[in-house]
């Protein structure tokens, strides 16, 4: 009998499957991003805006991850945007090998920039990479602003936090910069975008942030 | 199911190592636990009992979980507590601006093999 020091994550081979698609997408000049939130936080109706803002240009598509349904992807369908729903088999996270099934069944013909709609949870989707090259994160304003404090890796894990639904500011005691401050205590280079997926305000930040990630995996290509 | 997802992952990679290094039989397998590391000890077991038995590599593996202790940080008063006991508000002085150092982790620490 030998006894094999490991000392690796459980997740390693995950790890790993999740850095090939990577950088096989950024072979591809395809920039995935993978959207995590609790449930009801506003994921597709964000995906929908930025949809219609983007118009085409970059061309869009989105994984919708659910651990049964497919009434997001009928709704992103709707909206004109291809989209392909991607069942967890009652799995809590989407992990990288999941995310590669998904993209196989996607026409990804012209595709820049593609949206896992990761499963409505702020714990599990965290601690398990997808190969996305940009994990987003969405917070909505009557979710709290001590979220940070409650769920921390999923901030840690974030290159952007997008906090929604600042139409509804007025209602809750949601503090923007204190959440900021939270936030970037944990990840001082995480980008916050305060937007309004209803009303508009701030999706252009957003966006314009989302475009520079396309224009610099096209570059790297 | 967080449990039963973390068991298929432990299992992919336990059976990716044992392809690298000509490990045909996995006879036991320790897992280290962060006390708030969200898994179910009893349940994760019942997981890999139901699970070990479709692969060869590791059917008649025991696994053993160690379970190791959650320390937070307190940054008003800079001084580490114990998670469990005392949550998200600092024992000493009672402040909310509190990090979690480690307890969350879910490491494989080693496995034995049983050589041919
Ligand atoms: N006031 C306001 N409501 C919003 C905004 N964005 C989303 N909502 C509402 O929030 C609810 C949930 O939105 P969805 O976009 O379905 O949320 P989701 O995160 O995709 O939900 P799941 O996929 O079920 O987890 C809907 O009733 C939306 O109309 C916003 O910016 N402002
Ligand atoms: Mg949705
Ligand atoms: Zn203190």
């Amino acid at each position: 009998m030998k006894v094999i020091e490991l000392n690796e994550s459980v997740t390693e081979s995950n790890d790993r499957d999740a850095q090939e698609l990577s950088s096989q997408l950024r072979g591809r000049g395809i920039l995935l991003v993978n959207l995590m939130s609790s449930p009801g936080s506003g994921k597709t109706t964000l995906l929908k805006r930025i949809a219609a803002d983007f118009a085409g240009s970059p061309k869009m598509a989105v994984l919708e991850a659910d651990i049964a349904s497919d009434v997001d992807a009928v709704r992103m369908e709707e909206a004109g945007v291809t989209s392909v729903q991607a069942h967890t088999d009652g799995m809590c996270h989407m992990d990288a090998g999941m995310t590669r099934r998904g993209l196989e069944a996607m026409d990804l013909e012209g595709v820049d920039i593609v949206f896992l709609e990761n499963v409505g949870n702020l714990i599990c989707p965290a601690e398990f990479a997808t190969g996305a090259q940009k994990n987003m994160m969405i917070l909505s304003v009557p979710e709290g602003d001590d979220k940070p404090l409650k769920y921390p890796l999923m901030f840690s894990e974030s290159d952007a936090l997008v906090i929604t639904k600042t139409d509804a500011l007025p209602y809750f005691d949601f503090d923007i910069r204190t959440c900021e401050e939270r936030a970037k205590k944990l990840n001082p280079g995480l980008r916050i975008f305060p937007v309004s997926a209803k009303a508009g305000d701030g999706m252009k930040e957003l966006e314009e942030w989302l475009k520079a990630a396309v224009t610099e995996i096209k570059r790297e290509k | 199911m967080h449990e039963m997802g973390i068991v298929l992952h432990l299992a992919k990679t336990l059976t990716q190592t044992a392809k690298e290094q000509n490990i045909v039989k996995i006879s036991h397998v320790t897992l280290e636990v962060g006390e708030v590391s969200g898994i179910l000890t009893d349940y994760f077991s019942d997981c890999w009992d139901y699970f070990k038995g479709r692969s060869e590599l590791l059917k008649d593996s025991v696994l053993e979980v160690v379970t190791t202790p959650a320390v937070t940080w307190c940054d008003s008063c800079k001084k580490t507590y114990p998670t469990v006991k005392y949550g998200r508000i600092c024992p000493y002085c009672g402040s909310g601006e509190t990090w979690l150092l480690y307890g969350n982790q879910c490491v494989i620490r080693d496995i034995t093999a049983e050589e041919e």
